[in-house]
């Protein structure tokens, strides 16, 4: 037995909701960026899903370049929290406000 | 001269716009090591180049009259549009280009002299060059607005005139009131020509998608096939950047404000030049006018109200450079109103004969102003900072300390007023004779305006001239030096015998034009007219004379009508300022009852000041103030105003929270996706 | 691959093999000769554009429609590579003074314009994916290059990532979701796909306006725009000139290319929401301008404004009539606004101080006097923003406006004209502060600032006076193949 197609895409749809909410909710700098990864890991769900659909490659190939660029964004972000917890000794996004008007 | 001279000629045409061009790149490098005479020099040779070009045009136009295109370069070309930058040489063109190089070149040589005197009362001696390149850079836009061939490439004119003017008006941004008021006056007048440049900026789009081209001839050539709908929007939009650039109703507060300019500034661009750019506009575009009507009719009730409403403000005001801008709108006025009437040439002839005398009138008051300034300096004073050389009542009695000034202003004067037989006289009635033909209430609102110009205009020359000097400053007022006094001399002379160019009959400008126009009307002479406008203009300086002019000294228009006998009786008059002097020595009480309290006091303030005079000028000011201020002002700074609320409310949006900003980015999400929800449903 | 293919995509692998190199040999260039690198990042976008140059109308794909080579792709990255050559001209003396020399930022500088060129070629949502990433993770760490002194840096970087990474995400769902809809990520073949009948159109759109809200973000149009003024604000300024040009242009260069050869039919759908999003844009951004003391956040705003014009041309490309106008008055637009934006960035540069002092527009007090030069060039750099004639904003606006009244909408014409006279406001009120109120601005004079400033000051005069060769290159640009 297979799952449908769709069972999948509401799953994808779901969690990249879960990952919208949590960047507009959240207030802790790494539980926004494990959001924004969350929305990506929904799209590579969805991406496989119709990949495995229409039984071509191309929507897998396409994943492993999301996951690529994403560790690259996880590095970047994880270096740029490391350095503000530095200075200002917390991550918390909404003391990050200086700049404003 | 053979066709090929003539083509000679015309290749030479693009120097009109490059001499001043090269007048100012040469100050602008090195004008800063060079010594004032020099500066001024380059400038004035640089226009007056530009002058003899012009006459070189006009001499190969007697060879080839239908006009001739001087391509000088590819523009834009894309597609559909093709735009180059040309000049489009005809009689309309060189016409206007003749007048303002003639009188920009004698403007020039003025403020040579102004400039100087004018940098060191203010004391920044460090400006006199960047003046005379922004002056240089106004020549050069205004003959590209003039020789355009093209509606975009007259809008580059357009809005560089407007440049000029802006940087010129703010030209001592340090002075006026609480210090900025200069800069402000330059503000407001580049916000309110901005306004008239938007209409038409929506005039020249509507053109191109009606007619698929900006090009003068081409437009013309199909505006017949262009519905009438269409051709009056575009009137209408065209006229809106009328009203802007040649200050109309409802657009024209910012030319009295725009006096804070020096006075060759307000001579050159806001009384003989840019301002007359709408009118030529109107002009160059009077065949799609012609085919609108309504929009016609609009235009030249537009001017004759604006005619009527700015002469009765002129009434009321003191400062003398403020008379003259409401003069130059009302005057303005006059021309609008006859391009409405579909009297181009009437038009253009009184935009000439106006350049010549307003600029007199201008560079005059200039004179008048600097002589104050400098009899401030030389009485010994020391309230510079509340002395205001402007003020009509701080002057009186400079006709004899400044003889010439004082000729020159009164020749301007009554070439203002309509005297025959100077310049004004058969501009301003061959208007009012096409008005009287046309239209009962255009003529009628004319006329008043006329009869309250050939007044205020009077009352000026009373006020200033005549009488007793009414300030230590106007004591000691003196003359200026030749080099600005040759310049008004000359004007003088053209706003004298200006009207040589369009005598009754002999019609030589409406045959000049007519190579251009095709709507030209023959206006006859019509002699009730003009003894009516000439009865009224008299009868105007007649009333001014009897409110303004009668301290005692002021004889001066009668010697016009009694010759030596006057001289005679002025002598007597020594007599009685010996008696004055007597009585008011000796008698002075006895005098000052009789004479002030009982004659003057009752007679004449009373009735003339409280009936007459006061309740005229308060209903004047009402309109210069309330009006002019309040409600078109009151608009302008609401807008603003409003603008700027809604600015710092956008502010308070820009929380500086992250959460926020992405909160934003998901809610424009939601919208595009409910719109998509709305049209899939649907 | 084949050697062909390597050739189509020549550009972009110069410029990020070049990039590579230079990260090694930088570690061989002493502290005090910097310089040096700059040099060199200067030399491999120099390289860069020759192949530009030889081939500069052709049309070749490569890799099966994923890299595209038309004249559109030509035009922007000669663009791009200029653009990225002054960001380092820009950026020499100024790192000097606010004491953050270092090598990487000319590779980091690097690694961003070659995603930018990289976007122009884009044939396909993947590589749109990619170069996006290219072209900004590089430009969240330049943000963040004066961290160590200016927290404002960091914050600026902070913010900039966040919302960014936020954006790709919607843009990845949006290709998933395409690419569930058509079966491809190719933009040609999604044309092809869609013409002849897609099954689930919904899908589909939904995935377009994802991708629509990502790129949105990048160019900066409103609702998306609110990270802007805070990123130009609190990053080093040098590194805002450059996002304020090269990232639009990228942006813009996958907008255009998406909706003309991807989806048209999806766009003309989408058309009222694509004016409102104009009209809006155009609205907030000349609008919260006036309201802004410090220069860089006013030019924040302004380039909002300006990516509100060139968004216009959104909803004109639907008509395939007007389509090829649309794309080459975009195209202009983008040149003059990055000519006469880096001019002003440049005066902004030359005015800022040591210690991130001189930026408040009260600061350009008596510029007029004590440097009519810089005061002259600025003024200039301003009518073109504001789009006076006879500078080359004034062409430029002229040709957006064109379309959009060929493509009859008038009401979008209209909000355009009303809001660029809003614009002389604030424009103008540089100029009046320079000229006419009296002060004491400190300037740094610099040999590759100035020469800059002589650039580009005599681009913005020089495109209004003689538009003609720049328009003729912006109109040929083959339309991706769609016009033989």
């Amino acid at each position: 037995m297979t799952i449908p197609t769709n069972y999948f895409l509401a799953l994808s749809g779901v969690l990249f909701i879960l990952g919208v909410l949590g960047v507009l909710i959240r207030r802790n700098s790494i539980v926004i960026l494990m959001s924004i990864e969350l929305m990506l890991n929904s799209a590579n769900l969805a991406f496989i899903a119709f990949a495995r659909a229409f039984e071509a490659h191309t929507g897998q190939v396409l994943v492993f370049f999301v996951i690529a660029v994403g560790a690259a964004e996880v590095a970047i972000g994880l270096s740029m929290i490391v350095s503000i917890y530095r200075s200002r000794g917390n991550i918390d996004i909404d003391q990050i406000s200086q700049l404003k008007g | 001269m053979n066709g090929a001279a003539t083509r000679d000629l015309f290749a030479l045409a693009p120097l009109i716009i490059a001499f001043p061009i090269m007048g100012l790149v040469i100050n602008l490098f090195i004008g800063r090591r060079l010594s004032e005479r020099w500066v001024g020099t380059i400038a004035s040779a640089a226009v007056g180049l530009s002058f003899v070009t012009a006459l070189l045009q006009f001499a190969a136009l007697q060879n080839t009259p239908d006009g001739i295109r001087v391509m000088v370069a590819d523009w834009i070309s894309i597609g559909t549009l093709n735009i180059s930058w040309a000049l489009k040489i005809d009689s309309l063109s060189v016409a206007m280009s003749l007048m303002v190089a003639g009188v920009s070149t004698l403007i020039h040589i003025y403020a040579i002299g102004y400039m100087h005197e004018d940098v060191r009362l203010q004391g920044d001696p460090g400006r006199f060059t960047r003046f005379f390149i922004y002056f240089n850079l106004f020549v050069a836009a205004m003959m590209i607005l003039i020789t355009a061939d093209n509606y975009l490439m007259m809008f580059v004119g357009w809005e560089g005139v407007g440049l000029c003017s802006y940087l010129l008006i703010g030209f001592w941004y340090e002075k006026g009131k609480d210090g900025i008021g200069n800069a402000i006056a330059g503000k407001k007048a580049f916000i309110t020509n901005r306004i008239g440049d938007f209409g038409f900026l929506i005039a020249m789009f509507l053109i191109f998608w009606t007619f698929g081209s900006l090009q003068f001839d081409e437009v013309f050539q199909s505006a017949e096939g262009a519905g009438t709908t269409v051709l009056t929007l575009i009137t209408l939009f065209l006229l809106l950047g009328v009203t802007g650039k040649s200050a109309q109703i409802p657009l024209f507060v910012w030319l009295p404000d725009a006096m804070a300019g020096p006075t060759p500034v307000s001579a050159l661009i806001h009384a003989a030049t840019m301002v007359t750019a709408g009118i030529y506009l109107i002009v160059r575009s009077s065949v799609l006018f012609a085919l609108a009507p309504a929009t016609s009719n609009l235009v030249a009730l537009i001017g004759a109200v604006t005619a009527l409403l700015a002469a009765s403000i002129a009434v009321a005001q003191f400062d003398i450079k403020r008379v003259l801008a409401y003069s130059t709108i009302s005057q303005l006025g006059f021309m609008v109103a006859a391009v409405g009437l579909g009297a181009y040439v009437a038009g253009i002839f009184h935009l000439i004969a106006h350049a010549f005398f307003k600029a007199l009138l201008f560079l005059s008051s200039g004179s008048v102003i600097q002589g104050v300034e400098r009899g401030l300096h030389d009485s010994g004073q020391t309230n510079h900072e509340t002395f205001d050389p402007q003020d009509m009542r701080n002057m009186g009695g400079l006709r004899s300390r400044m003889k010439i000034t004082f000729w020159v202003y009164l020749i301007g004067g009554l070439a203002l007023a309509g005297i025959p037989p100077l310049a004004g006289f058969f501009s301003k009635d061959e208007i009012l004779a096409d008005a009287s033909e046309n239209s009962t209430l255009i003529y009628i609102l004319l006329t008043l305006a006329a009869i309250l110009t050939a007044f205020y205009i009077g009352r000026q020359i009373f006020m200033v001239f005549f009488g007793e000097p009414k300030s230590e400053a106007a004591a000691h007022a003196k003359e200026n030096p030749p080099i600005m006094t040759v310049p008004l001399l000359a004007l003088a002379v053209l706003a004298a015998f200006g009207g040589i160019l369009n005598l009754p009959t002999l019609q030589s400008l409406s045959k000049w034009l007519q190579l251009t126009l095709e709507q030209v009307q023959h206006t006859e002479f019509n002699v009730l007219v003009a003894l009516l406008s000439f009865v009224f203009a008299l009868a105007g300086l007649a009333v001014a004379w009897r409110v303004y002019g009668s301290q005692r000294d002021a004889a001066d228009p009668m010697r016009r009508f009694l010759g030596p006998l006057f001289d005679l009786w002025e002598n007597k008059y020594r007599v009685d300022e010996f008696y004055d002097w007597l009585f008011i020595k000796r008698y002075k009480a006895l005098a000052f009852t009789l004479a002030e309290i009982v004659d003057w006091r009752f007679l004449h303030d009373w009735v003339h000041d409280t009936l007459l005079a006061r309740t005229f000028q308060r209903s004047t000011r009402w309109l210069a103030e309330g009006f002019d201020l309040q409600v078109i002002d009151g608009a302008a700074n609401n807008l603003a105003r409003l603008i700027q609320g809604i600015a710092s409310r956008l502010r308070t949006l820009q929380t500086g929270y992250v959460r926020n900003y992405a909160l934003s980015i998901f809610f424009g999400l939601l919208i595009l996706m409910s719109y998509i929800l709305i049209q899939f449903s649907s | 691959m084949t050697t062909a293919d390597l050739n189509v995509a020549l550009p972009f692998i110069i410029v990020a093999a070049w990039a590579c190199i230079l990260l090694v040999i930088d570690l061989f260039i002493p502290a005090d000769r910097k310089g040096l690198t700059a040099l060199l990042a200067v030399a491999g976008m120099g390289f860069a554009s020759i192949p530009v140059l030889l081939r500069f109308e052709e049309s070749n794909r490569a890799f099966n429609g994923m890299i595209v080579q038309d004249g559109f792709s030509s035009f922007l990255q000669l663009l791009l590579l200029g653009v990225g050559v002054i960001s380092v001209a820009l950026a020499y003396d100024y790192l000097q003074r606010r004491k953050i020399v270092k090598g990487e930022y000319y590779t980091l500088l690097l690694f961003s314009v070659s995603g930018m060129v990289l976007m122009a070629q884009a044939g396909d949502l993947i590589i749109v994916f990619l170069a996006l990433e290219l072209l900004s993770v590089p430009l969240y760490v330049l943000s963040g290059f004066a961290a160590k002194s200016n927290p404002e840096s960091e914050e600026a970087a902070m913010k900039y990532f966040l919302l960014g990474a936020f954006a790709s995400g919607f843009i990845v769902y949006g290709i998933a979701l395409v690419y569930g809809a058509t079966g491809t990520t190719e933009i040609e073949a999604i044309h092809n796909v869609l013409i002849s009948g897609v099954s689930n159109l919904g899908l589909l759109t939904v995935g377009a306006v994802l991708i629509l809200v990502g790129l949105g973000f990048k160019v900066a149009v409103v609702p998306f725009h609110m990270w802007t003024p805070d990123v130009y604000d609190g990053a080093p300024s040098s590194v805002t000139a450059l996002m304020s040009v090269g990232a639009k242009a990228g942006g813009f260069a996958a907008l255009l290319r998406l909706f003309l050869a991807g989806f048209p039919e999806i766009a003309a759908n989408l058309a009222p929401i694509l004016v409102g999003v104009a009209a809006l844009t155009l609205i907030w951004g000349n609008i919260a301008a006036i309201a802004q003391q410090n220069i860089k956040r006013m030019m924040a705003y302004s380039s909002i404004s300006h990516a509100g014009y060139i968004f216009m041309m959104l909803p004109a490309i639907v008509d395939s009539d007007i389509a090829p106008d649309a794309i080459s008055a975009a195209l202009f637009y983008l040149f003059v606004y990055a000519v006469s934006n880096l001019g002003a960035w440049g005066v902004i540069l030359a005015l800022e101080r040591a210690d991130g002092g001189g930026l408040s527009i009260d600061d350009y007090a008596g510029l007029g006097e004590r440097n009519p030069g810089l005061a002259l060039a600025m003024a200039l750099f301003m009518l073109s923003l504001i789009g006076v004639p006879p500078t080359a904003g004034f062409i430029g606006k002229f040709f957006l406006f064109r379309v959009v009244l060929d493509a009859n909408m008038i009401g979008l014409a209209l909000v355009g004209v009303i809001t660029s006279l809003i614009s002389a406001y604030y424009y103008l009120r540089v100029v009046v502060v320079m000229y006419m109120r009296s002060g004491d601005p400190q300037v740094r004079s610099e040999r590759w600032l100035n020469a800059t400033l002589w650039l580009t000051a005599l681009g913005t005069f020089l495109l209004g006076i003689f538009p003609g060769p720049l328009l003729n290159l912006a109109s040929r640009t083959g339309l991706f193949g769609l016009v033989p």
